[in-house]
């Protein structure tokens, strides 16, 4: 018996502006903003979605693929997010309802930066490894917002990955070997109640925040299972530009080939609570039976999640039967200029 | 059932009325009719309005208004069904002098929306339509009334082009009729290049937002025979009543407004007539695609055919059959509940000859379409001269 | 102006495209109703309405109503589902409303349709996308 994910699913929304498009409102340099994060166009919310929306969608793919898993089977469900629509009533409870998974079953709404997506993973997989409940659902989801002309709004963006996890040995179709997580109190980026914009240590972001905890996790969970960096077929770190989770995966000892098919951030830009668990799902839309792959998140404040996962064979007969990541990513964009942007991201003071 | 007559018609101007209130409104149109009628006693006061709650703030107008007339004691009742309220206030007095338990009453409509910005208008409105299930998602009711213009372009090949015609006559109409709220000659170019509202309905194929009141003086034939002096006794002779699904996913048939076809259906055999007796139309064109599928719903043209018989002329005055002599809802004003009212009182002006240049020579027999929503009510009067 | 009490009756029909099939004569209704539209009876059965459709007649609503504003222009259609049944929804993710067309394939989503203000409930159903891949 192991625990391991049965369904997973992920949410992109079309709409997507070009970093050109940012850089030219601001007189940025485009060309060196591009270099310099590694990003080339973020995904934009239209004013229809947002977190609970993006989870419904990204869970129904999840369900698609959990070969009939009844969603009244569930026993837990976790939304992490930094965009919950809501300051004081649930995401998680919403996306529950509308899947058709209350009213028995634990739902909480999870925060902590750009990790509540892995946090919410985190807890559901326990609760069925502590045998509490049969399956339970992470969700790690966000529409968060870039301060305008804050190198920030170059990549905030929005998407969603949900799992369903289950110790079904028949549903698995990624088994979860290994968890660790690596938290300190690190002041890198955070938001007071009631801004609408979060503010970050500029520089101190890298080095001391991301880099450090992201590889002491990555690191840790390495050395206490006895794995190596050549063990991996694909390793997805989180992605808050282009350039972070290449280079800390190449620190560790990553190949481009290893990184690749989880590095969604160019294009894509940083989801935040759903950045690598959406690399996840483009890594197990492709992953072959057998493979491991590591999935380490960030999240400032500062902390990070690591899995251990193993793929097993149903991977390929159910990875079909809902949207795939990367066709989400790259087909059917609706582009939009600046204008359109602020109106859709609320940046626009309306009326009263 | 006993034969009922108009013998009174009085409406005010139809337009931004701002410097009065419903109650003033309503007042100068009730004694305009009760002036023209010259009767002695009102047996009961009707009230067609659709949303005084939400327009003014205010109901029972039942009480307020007979109040109002100095005629506190009288029976009165306000009637509701949306755009048609109107209609059914006539339909409401008609069945009381009918059934022999009035014999003279005052038919009144009257509607005050200018007192709201135009977003609570358009809410107040959006009223007619299903709110939960048509109104939760944004629609309008140039929105509903475009869904409808789309199906039937997509079905019988009506045209925007068609659709313009029928304001421009509309217009045209509207520049004789003192009462009217707009008084401008509209080409086909200036049409379609207004504003979009819905697509593909523009500015100038929506009835604007107005204030006004009507109001007709009904009693029996009998009765009306003391009255009349010289004037023609113009006697209803037909009345139909009907509904129709309220939302739009619930009809059967886009292209068609049931609920008026049920409603003529109704009327034409009470008053054993057909299309072809018919000298004078109003209708209802809360919107140019509704007054071409109510054609269509009356008989007057062949489903799909009602769209190039306006292009054609067919439904100006001095064609075949003349339809919003009196301007229509585009130009006159769509004062809501007092619609149906006014629609009467052209057709009764009419059968009088008494409509100056709107006069369509020799009319005798009319009937006024009046409607509610989306085509979820409609009611149906025929009026003819009395021999 | 939507209190939170019949936003949460509507939980089902919003949320879930729950509907019902007359006992007597299997006539779908969506939204439920008391009785069959059809046939008179008062017994029915649940099911759940697929989410896959195609566009039946629409519009492009440029002139919103209060709280739409952000949403303008605001694609509105009739959409069909199964036979016969059919509903009201806005039509979501077009990049131009002129590419929408009567007979197009749409998909339902889970979107936000409105809010009561920036203080208010905010009110979730579902709208229909243009299904691509059909």
């Amino acid at each position: 018996m192991s625990v391991g994910i049965v369904g997973y699913g992920a949410f992109i929304p079309r709409r997507r502006i070009k970093l050109e498009e940012i850089a030219k409102v601001w007189g940025a340099d485009a060309p060196s903003y591009k270099r310099g994060l590694q990003l080339h166009e973020k995904s934009v919310p239209g004013a229809d979605e947002d977190t609970v929306t993006m989870s419904v969608e990204a869970a129904r793919n999840a369900f698609a693929r959990s070969g009939g898993v009844d969603p009244v089977e569930v026993g837990a469900l976790y939304v992490g997010s930094e965009s919950h629509p809501y300051a004081v009533k649930p995401s998680g409870t919403i996306v529950a309802e509308a899947i058709g998974a209350t009213p028995d079953i634990h739902i909480a709404d999870f925060e902590f930066a750009c990790k509540a997506g892995t946090e919410s993973m985190f807890v559901a997989q326990a609760l069925v490894r502590a045998g509490e409940v049969k399956y339970a659902i992470g969700i790690g989801a966000d529409t968060s917002q870039g301060a305008p002309g804050d190198a920030l709004e170059y990549s905030a963006a929005a998407g969603a990955a949900a799992f369903i996890f289950g110790d079904d040995d028949d549903r698995n179709l990624a088994e979860i070997l290994a968890t660790y997580s690596w938290t300190t109190d690190t002041p890198d980026f955070w938001r007071r109640e009631y801004m609408h914009y979060p503010r970050h240590g500029s520089r101190f972001t890298g080095e001391p925040a991301y880099f450090r905890t992201t590889m002491s996790s990555a690191k840790g969970i390495m050395e206490k299972n006895g794995l190596k960096p050549g063990d991996f077929a694909h390793a997805i770190f989180h992605q808050p530009n282009g350039k972070f989770p290449m280079r800390v995966g190449k620190k560790l000892g990553f190949t481009n080939e290893q990184l690749e098919t989880g590095w969604l951030s160019p294009w894509l830009g940083n989801t935040y609570s759903g950045a690598s668990p959406i690399g996840l799902t483009a890594v197990l839309d492709i992953a072959k039976p057998g493979d491991l792959v590591l999935i380490t998140s960030f999240g400032s404040g500062a902390g990070s999640d690591s899995f251990v996962l193993r793929v097993t064979d149903r991977v390929e007969e159910v990875r079909d039967l809902a949207a795939r990541t990367r066709p989400q990513l790259d087909e059917n964009q609706i582009y939009v200029d600046y204008g359109t942007y602020a109106k859709l991201r609320g940046k626009i003071r309306m009326a009263e | 059932m006993r034969d009922v007559a108009v013998v009174g018609v009085g409406m005010t101007d139809f337009g931004e009325l701002w410097g009065k209130s419903l109650r003033t409104i309503w007042a100068e149109a009730a004694l305009a009719a009760l002036a023209d009628a010259e009767v002695q006693k009102i047996d009961l006061i009707t009230i067609g309005c659709m949303s005084p709650g939400l327009f003014v703030g205010q109901e029972h107008l039942a009480s307020l208004l007979a109040d109002e007339l100095g005629m506190a004691g009288t029976a009165a009742s306000r009637v509701e069904s949306a755009c048609a309220s109107g209609g059914l206030a006539l339909r409401t007095g008609f069945a009381e002098i009918a059934s022999g338990l009035s014999d003279t009453v005052l038919v009144t409509g009257v509607e005050k929306m200018n007192d709201v910005d135009g977003a609570d208008a358009t809410y107040a409105l959006g009223t007619a339509a299903d709110q939960e299930w048509e109104g939760f998602h944004g629609i309008t009711f140039p929105g509903l009334y475009a869904m409808l213009a789309r199906a039937h372009m997509q079905r019988f090949g009506t045209t925007v082009e068609q659709l313009a015609a029928v304001a421009v006559k509309n217009h045209a109409n509207g520049l004789l009729n003192p009462h009217a709220q707009y008084h401008l000659k509209l080409t086909i170019e200036s049409a379609l290049a207004s504003t979009m509202v819905a697509d593909p309905l523009r500015l100038m194929d929506c009835s604007p937002v107005t204030d006004g009141a009507a109001a007709l003086v009904l009693t029996t034939v009998e009765k009306a025979e003391k009255l009349a002096g010289h004037r023609p006794i113009v006697k209803i002779s037909g009345s139909g009543l009907a509904t129709d699904t309220i939302s739009l996913a619930n009809r059967e048939d886009l292209t068609e407004l049931k609920a008026v076809r049920l409603a003529a259906d109704r009327a034409y055999a009470m008053a054993g007539k057909k299309p072809e007796d018919l000298d004078v139309v109003e209708v209802h064109d809360c919107f140019t695609i509704a007054e071409i599928m109510a054609t269509e719903a009356l008989g007057l043209f062949e489903p799909g055919k009602g769209a190039q018989a306006a292009e054609d002329g067919l439904t100006a005055i001095g064609g075949k059959i003349p339809v919003n002599t009196s301007g229509g809802l585009k130009s006159k004003g769509h004062p809501v509940g007092a619609t149906g009212v006014a629609q009467v009182a052209e057709i009764a002006t009419q059968l009088r000859g008494e409509a100056g240049d709107r006069q369509v020579a020799g009319a005798k027999t009319g009937l006024a379409q009046n409607m509610g929503g989306s085509g979820g009510s409609s009611i149906v009067h025929i009026l003819e001269v009395a021999s | 102006m939507i209190s939170p009490g019949r936003s949460w009756r509507e939980f089902p029909q919003r949320y879930r495209l729950e509907a019902e099939k007359c006992t007597v004569c299997g006539k779908i209704h969506y939204p439920p109703r008391v009785t069959c539209s059809k046939c008179g009876a008062r017994t029915f059965e649940s099911l759940v309405l697929p989410r896959e459709g195609k566009v039946v007649t629409f519009t492009v609503v440029r002139v919103p109503p209060a709280g739409f504003t952000e949403q303008t222009p605001l694609p509105v259609a009739i959409v069909e589902v199964m036979d016969g049944v059919r509903l009201m929804v806005q039509i979501g993710d077009v990049a131009d409303p002129d590419e929408i067309e009567i007979g197009m394939p749409v998909r339902l989503e889970f979107r936000r349709i409105s809010s009561d203000g920036e203080a208010g409930l905010i009110f979730y159903g579902h709208k229909a996308v243009p299904r691509l891949d059909a």
